[in-house]
Parts: structure tokens; C-alpha cells; sequence
């Protein structure tokens, strides 16, 4: 009853292109952002923003640049995590050597390092497809682990090979507050987020779909296979390496090569998977699982366990905590193969029905 | 109608008094410390002890002695994996506890992110042993604290300690030095010191990194068979010191012309190796073994109660020991800073960081703690945050650690220029000022 399309008509083209064309979807994300805008900064706490709140975002945004590539464009990828690592130096060191650089248009350099270097490693995919593009992907996390670590140039020759920025300003502003933080990773994925649901809705987001669903035909109607794949390629790390930049200067403050090992790619692919292939919306829900179930177990077990009557060692904790994350990821998989947005995409179809289902 | 609000406001006001005030006594004496530790992963075998450690040592304060002049002592874990990014959750999840004395990260990594969260938030950081080597100048770095020693000390006595085996440092000259290291911070820190120590001493300096973990070193034994360095300076951690050491028997490198740093020296790097590991040396900051006090008394106290932390055989390990140490330091710290701002209160980050400052624990302090022999004596001040840069050096006979040295000093008369000229690189780069010596007077 509450989420009924009927009467909603469409009468002018506009109407029917528009991004959420039902009322009700409308409503709910206007809501949605005005409690991340308004409502948030009021509830939540110095340890939310921190500890849960910017790591969500910051992944949400690394999630939407892997989906583009691995659900949007059908290229398998485990070199996320070298587009964050390029991104994240690219930005700094732009940040170190030109002086006065503004720290929007740091990431946004930093973001298109990332780029090239996807293309570059993107180059594989016209050859390649599937698993095996995945291995060649794992040879840029593999590239990337050692550049960083073994070109000094590129850490500023920083003796033990972690670097740190600080005194970030963006319009003047320092960005030191926890809830500054907060705002600045928000707008960022809200705008990024809007691009990319724009760009697959349009014509190149129709190209890199066909080219996933099957690239032989794609290529028969007219598509061309190089440039849709490279651009997904280029796209997606350009997002995913804005994403590694900010997980650096705004989560960590001083890093190392080990931040963006190949545990961190294989993290983004799971939140895709997860999440849901082909899905924007997918990629929130992915970030969420993956960033912040594990806290939420991590912080819900021990009082459970108190409830109970039995005490539960730190370690025995975190071995729950893997377990029962692995456990749900595997339930959640055959319950739902095609994730968690297609499980959303299901309640709303239920609500159309609801409360007199047939 | 009024009547009927007046009642339910006083209502709530009695609940909001019931469930605050049990919470704001309970603040008033109550010393919390925030672990971190890491008892999953790689490095757990070496995170395990280190950690149980420290809480055995609060344990046997607050059932001995019902803490620190009253104060009892809190505490609560929060588990890494050694992941810098779960550190730092760990840390924005403990800080706003009350009560809060400092932290100590048990990771380089981690400490290398907290150093700048440290200085916003008021919270020390003790980094024992670790982190980051420059910070022993506390007129730059007025929130870490690295104790007892930090990398490039470590790296500085290893070369004495081959000096002094070679009959003098001007034997040194030709030599082959390797630096097999854990390719990460922790294992990049003490170079810089050694090639000013090659450039000093006329040695060769070869650097062998190895990927972390640290469990495929396969091309880099490779390297050390072909080269064949006259000495290896191990710097691993974890899982990485068992296998360099059988690949060195692999290799046929003879174990005792290997020297560890103090993370390589302990019980779970050598056990597994056994008798191949016999005549490795490594650094000892402190000594393993369940005779000294302390360690008695977490026994009766803790164990005899059926409260410790790990299995009773593990108690007075070398990470055990270390665990206890700083966990010890960390109280030294509480008591001082108690003995200035006021006997049985709770002390704030600020006060903690000033009694941390003000460190100096005697030989007979020690003695009076249980420590008697386990470690030196350490004395700190505003200028210099570690207290004290000896070490020694112990030697696996297949079963067990051996003290096989005296103390050795760093040098300072290397380590303090290249200190003072990192540390203003620090600040020029952050654009930050050191402090004053009037900053040293105060409790902030």
C-alpha cells in the first residue's frame, strides 16, 4: 500500500529518464540524505565518525568505482587495492612537492594516476577474460606492493617507508574535526556516487553492460571492445584511487604500503559480490557488510556472551567474529547469489503488494 | 494535569540519577588502560604472550595491592590482527573511556598513524622497544614514548656487540654485513643507522628485504648463500624469525653469526627450530624465567586463583616478560604522576604523559617491585623519552635463552645528531615548532 506506483504517470521523456522515477523512492532518498546531512551529525558520536562512519563512506566509494569494473563492465579485478595504493601516493605526493596544492585537486590527481595506471593494467583485458584477467589483475596489486615499497622516490624517501600528511585544508577550511571529516567523505561519494549512477543509466554504462553479458555480440552491433573496456578500466579506478587517497589522508594520517595490500582488494571484490554485481545501491550495502559487521560483532559479542553467564577471551571473539562473518557471507550467497540489492530490489517488489498479497 | 508531569519529570530525573551515579563513582577510581593487542594472525604467536603479559600484571596490582594507591586499575582489549586500520578503530573505540592512561599500539605500523592522533586527543603513547626511532626526542615528539630502546639503539648495539666479537671496530672494515628485514616500517627503521655505522666503520652494508608475512624467503637465503655475508642482522617478527632461521640451516649459514633484534628473541621464534637454532643471538632488553618476584607473585596472585590470562608455563616468557614491563612502566607512570597531581586520584592523559616524563626507577625501586634483574634501570626526562639504550645479548643453546653479555650502551654520540636532525625534519615537514623549555614545567 505504501509503495504503490499506480496513478504515478509519466508524461514527458524527462519524467520517465529521472534516476529514481517512483515517488516513494524519491522520498526515501531525500530522507536518507538529509539524515546523513543533518540528522547524523547530531546523534553520532567522536567513535562513530571515526571508527565507523568514514571508513563506511570511504569503502562505500571504492565499492561503486570496483562495481563499475566487476559488475558494470564484467572485468574481474583483484588490483583494487593497487588503485587505492596509487591513488593514495599519487595525492601525496602532489601534495609534498608542488607546494600550496589544494587538496581537491590533490585527489583529483591522485585519482587520475590511478587512472593511467588501471588502463595500464587494463590492457590485459583485451585479451583476456575471466579468471584468468583476475591473475593478471593481482599482477598490478603485485607491481604496486613493490613499488611503493622499493622506490623511495615515491615515498619522498622516507626511511622507513611510511609516509603521513596533515594540515589538510579544503577552501580553507582544516579538516582536523572528525565531523569536517565526516562532511567532506560524504559530499564526495554523494557527487561520485550521482556521476557514476548517471554514467551507467547512459549510453557508455550500456556499452560496458553489453560488453559483460557478451562481448562477441557486443562487438557485432557495433560496440568496440577496447574502448569500452579501457574506459571501464579507466573510470573505475579513477573512483576507486580518489577512494584510496581519502582512506589515507582522512581515515589513516600515516600509512605504509601494507594499507593497501591484496587483502584490501580482495575485500572491495567481496563487497561487490556481496553487495550486488550491477548495482550502485549494492556497493552501500556491500561497504556496510564488509566495514561494519565485523566492529558490530566485535563490540556486540562480549555483552552477549555476559548475558549468556560465560566470559569469551579476546581472542575467542575474534575467532567468532570470523566465523560468524564467514558464515553469514555464505548464507547470504545461497540465499541470495545476487546479493543484497537484489535482496532490497525484493522488499520493494513485496511493498507493492503489501498488505493483500495474491 | 500538572501534577501528572511534575511527577513523570521527577521520575525520569530519579532514573537518569540511578543510572548515572553508579557510572560517575565508578569513573572517580578507576584507572582504565586500553590494550591492544593481536591474538589472530601472523604475528599471534608473538602477540599472545606480550599481551597476556600485561594483563596478568593489572590482575596481580589490583589483587595485591588493590591498585595504584587506590586506584583500581580497568582494562580492556581490543584485537588488531596487526592491521593498521583495526588499530586505529581499536583506538577512536577506547580513547573517550574514562579514565584513560595511555596506550601502548604493540605495532610500529599502528603507533606510526596514532603519533598524530595522539598529540589532539591528550593520550600517551608508550611504544617500548618499537616505533618510531626518532621520537625519543620528546622536544618534538611530546607524546611517544619509546622506553628502554628503539630501533636504531637496537641496530647500534648489534655492531658493538660483532665489534667487540671481531676484536675491535676497526676489524670491521671489509666486512659483509646483511640485514635480512620484515619489508615494512618495522624492518625499514634501522637503516639509516646502519649505513652510518658502514659509512663510520668501513663494513658493507647488504639490505635483504622479505615480503611480510615473512614465510617465503626462499630467493633471499638465495642471495645470502651466494654473497656470504659474514655476519646477518635478523630483523623479523612473528612467523618470520622460525623460518630464517631454518633456512639458514637450509642454507648452511652457521646460526651463530646470526644476531636478532629483541623481536627475535624469543621463545616462539626458536622453539620450533630447536637445536638448529643453537648459538643464534639476539638482543635481550630483558630477561625470561619465572624466579624473579613479579613473577612469583602474578603466580600466587593470579594463577594460584585460576584468573591468568594464558597457560601458566608461558608466565615469565621473554614476551611475557616484556608484557609485564611495560605494563609496570605504565603504572610507574600513574604512581608518579599520582605523587605530583595528587595521591588516589584519577589521573588524565596529560598527567600520565607528565609522570611518564618524570620516569626514574632506580635499582632499588626495581628490586622493591620484583624486577630485580630482569631489566635496567630507566630514568627519563623532558628532553629524552627513552631512559635508557642498553641492552644485551642472549644466545639460544637449543633449549633456552642464555644471557651471554654485559650491558651495552648505544652509542650517542651517532644516535643523538641523527635524532635531533630527523626530529626537526619532522616538525619543518608538519610546520610545526619544538616545545619550550617552560613546556616542560607544565602538567599539559
Amino acid at each position: 500500500m505504501l509503495y504503490r506506483e499506480n496513478g504515478q504517470f509519466k508524461t514527458t521523456y524527462r519524467a520517465d529518464q529521472q534516476i529514481f522515477p517512483i515517488t516513494q523512492d524519491r522520498l526515501f532518498i531525500g530522507a536518507l540524505l538529509l539524515v546523513a546531512f543533518a540528522a547524523v551529525p547530531w546523534l553520532a558520536t567522536d567513535y562513530f565518525f571515526n571508527a565507523i562512519l568514514i571508513p563506511f563512506l570511504i569503502f562505500s566509494l571504492a565499492a561503486v568505482g570496483v562495481n563499475i569494473l566487476v559488475g558494470y563492465c564484467g572485468q574481474i579485478s583483484l588490483g583494487s587495492g593497487a588503485f587505492m595504493a596509487v591513488g593514495a601516493y599519487g595525492a601525496y605526493n602532489f601534495m609534498v612537492r608542488v607546494p600550496g596544492m589544494p587538496l581537491l585537486v590533490a585527489l583529483i590527481l591522485g585519482g587520475l594516476c590511478a587512472t593511467l595506471f588501471g588502463i595500464l593494467f587494463g590492457l590485459p583485458s583485451l585479451r583476456v577474460k575471466g579468471l584468468y584477467l583476475a591473475v593478471t589483475t593481482l599482477a598490478a596489486q603485485f607491481f604496486s606492493d613493490w613499488m611503493f615499497l622499493r622506490i623511495s622516490w615515491l615515498t619522498n624517501d622516507s626511511a622507513s617507508g611510511s609516509v603521513s600528511v596533515s594540515n589538510l585544508q579544503v577552501f580553507g577550511l582544516p579538516l582536523d574535526s572528525s565531523l569536517g571529516k565526516y562532511f567532506f567523505c560524504l559530499s564526495l561519494l554523494v557527487v561520485i556516487a550521482l556521476l557514476a549512477k548517471n554514467l551507467v543509466r547512459g549510453a557508455i554504462g550500456r556499452e560496458w553492460m553489453a560488453i559483460r553479458d557478451m562481448d562477441v555480440a557486443a562487438a557485432v552491433i557495433g560496440i568496440r571492445p577496447v574502448y569500452a573496456k579501457l574506459s571501464a578500466f579507466a573510470v573505475s579506478s579513477f573512483i576507486i584511487g580518489v577512494a584510496g587517497a581519502l582512506w589515507a589522508f582522512v581515515y589513516l594520517g600515516t600509512w605504509e604500503p601494507a594499507a593497501f595490500s591484496v587483502d584490501q582488494s580482495f575485500r572491495l571484490l567481496f563487497m561487490v559480490i556481496i553487495g550486488g554485481m550491477g548495482s550502485i545501491m549494492g556497493s552501500f550495502f556491500g561497504a556496510g557488510f564488509i566495514v561494519i559487521l565485523p566492529i558490530a560483532l566485535s563490540l556486540s559479542l562480549p555483552v552477549l556472551a555476559r548475558l549468556l553467564g560465560v566470559s569469551i577471551s579476546t581472542a575467542g571473539i575474534s575467532h567468532a567474529e570470523l566465523m560468524v562473518f564467514g558464515g553469514l557471507i555464505v548464507w547470504f550467497l545461497i540465499v541470495e547469489p545476487h546479493g543484497l540489492a537484489r535482496l532490497w530490489s525484493i522488499g520493494k517488489q513485496k511493498l507493492r503488494l503489501w498488505p493483500f498479497p495474491h | 494535569m500538572k501534577l501528572r508531569i511534575q511527577l513523570i519529570a521527577g521520575a525520569l530525573a530519579l532514573a537518569a540519577a540511578a543510572v548515572s551515579a553508579p557510572s560517575a563513582m565508578a569513573q572517580a577510581k578507576e584507572q582504565f588502560f586500553p590494550l591492544l593487542s593481536y591474538r589472530t594472525g601472523p604475528y599471534a604467536p608473538n602477540g599472545t604472550p606480550w599481551a597476556n603479559g600485561k594483563q596478568d600484571y593489572l590482575k596481580m596490582i589490583n589483587a595485591r595491592d588493590g591498585g595504584i594507591n587506590g586506584v583500581k586499575l580497568t582494562y580492556e582489549e581490543c584485537e588488531t590482527g596487526y592491521a593498521t586500520d583495526r588499530g586505529v578503530e581499536c583506538y577512536e573505540r577506547l580513547k573517550s573511556h574514562p579514565g584513560v592512561a595511555l596506550f601502548d599500539p604493540q605495532s610500529t605500523g599502528i603507533t606510526f598513524a596514532l603519533t598524530e592522533k595522539a598529540p589532539v586527543d591528550k593520550i600517551p603513547l608508550i611504544t617500548l622497544g618499537y616505533g618510531l626511532s626518532i621520537s625519543q626526542d620528546g622536544m618534538a615528539f611530546k607524546w611517544n614514548f619509546p622506553l628502554q630502546g628503539s630501533y636504531w639503539t637496537g641496530a647500534d648495539i648489534i655492531i658493538q656487540a660483532i665489534a667487540k666479537r671481531e676484536g675491535g671496530f676497526d676489524k670491521l672494515k671489509g666486512k659483509k654485513i646483511a640485514l635480512v628485514y620484515h619489508d615494512s616500517p618495522f624492518g625499514k627503521e634501522p637503516i639509516p643507522l646502519l649505513q652510518e655505522r658502514a659509512r663510520m666503520n668501513g663494513f658493507e652494508l647488504q639490505l635483504l628485504p622479505v615480503t611480510a608475512p615473512g614465510v617465503e624467503q626462499k630467493a633471499t637465503w638465495l642471495q645470502v648463500r651466494q654473497s656470504r655475508p659474514d655476519y646477518v642482522m635478523l630483523w623479523g617478527w612473528g612467523v618470520m624469525n622460525s623460518t630464517a632461521l631454518k633456512e639458514a640451516q637450509a642454507t648452511g649459514y652457521p646460526r651463530d653469526k646470526m644476531y636478532g633484534v629483541w623481536w627475535a628473541g624469543a621463545e616462539p621464534d626458536v622453539k620450533d627450530v630447536g637445536e638448529g637454532a643453537k648459538g643464534y643471538h639476539a638482543l635481550a632488553l630483558n630477561t625470561s624465567g619465572q624466579q624473579p618476584k613479579v613473577m612469583q607473585d602474578i603466580l600466587k596472585y593470579v594463577y594460584a586463583k585460576g584468573q591468568g590470562t594464558g597457560p601458566k608455563d608461558d608466565v615469565g616468557s621473554v614476551l611475557y616478560t616484556r608484557g609485564v614491563i611495560i605494563q609496570m612502566l605504565s603504572n610507574e607512570a600513574v604512581r608518579t604522576a599520582q605523587a605530583r597531581f595528587g595521591k588516589g586520584k584519577v589521573m588524565s592523559g596529560e598527567q600520565v604523559r607528565w609522570g611518564l616524563e618524570n620516569l626514574n626507577l632506580t635499582q632499588a625501586k626495581l628490586d622493591a617491585l620484583g624486577f630485580n634483574g630482569v631489566m635496567r634501570p630507566i630514568s627519563t626526562s623532558c628532553a629524552d623519552h627513552m631512559g635508557s639504550t642498553a641492552a644485551r645479548i642472549e644466545t639460544w643453546d637449543g633449549k633456552k635463552w642464555n644471557i651471554t653479555s654485559d650491558y651495552i650502551e648505544a652509542d650517542e654520540q651517532i644516535i643523538k645528531p641523527m635524532v635531533k636532525a630527523g626530529a626537526a625534519k619532522y616538525l619543518a615537514d608538519k610546520k610545526m615548532t619544538p616545545r619550550t623549555p617552560a613546556d616542560c614545567q607544565s602538567e599539559g
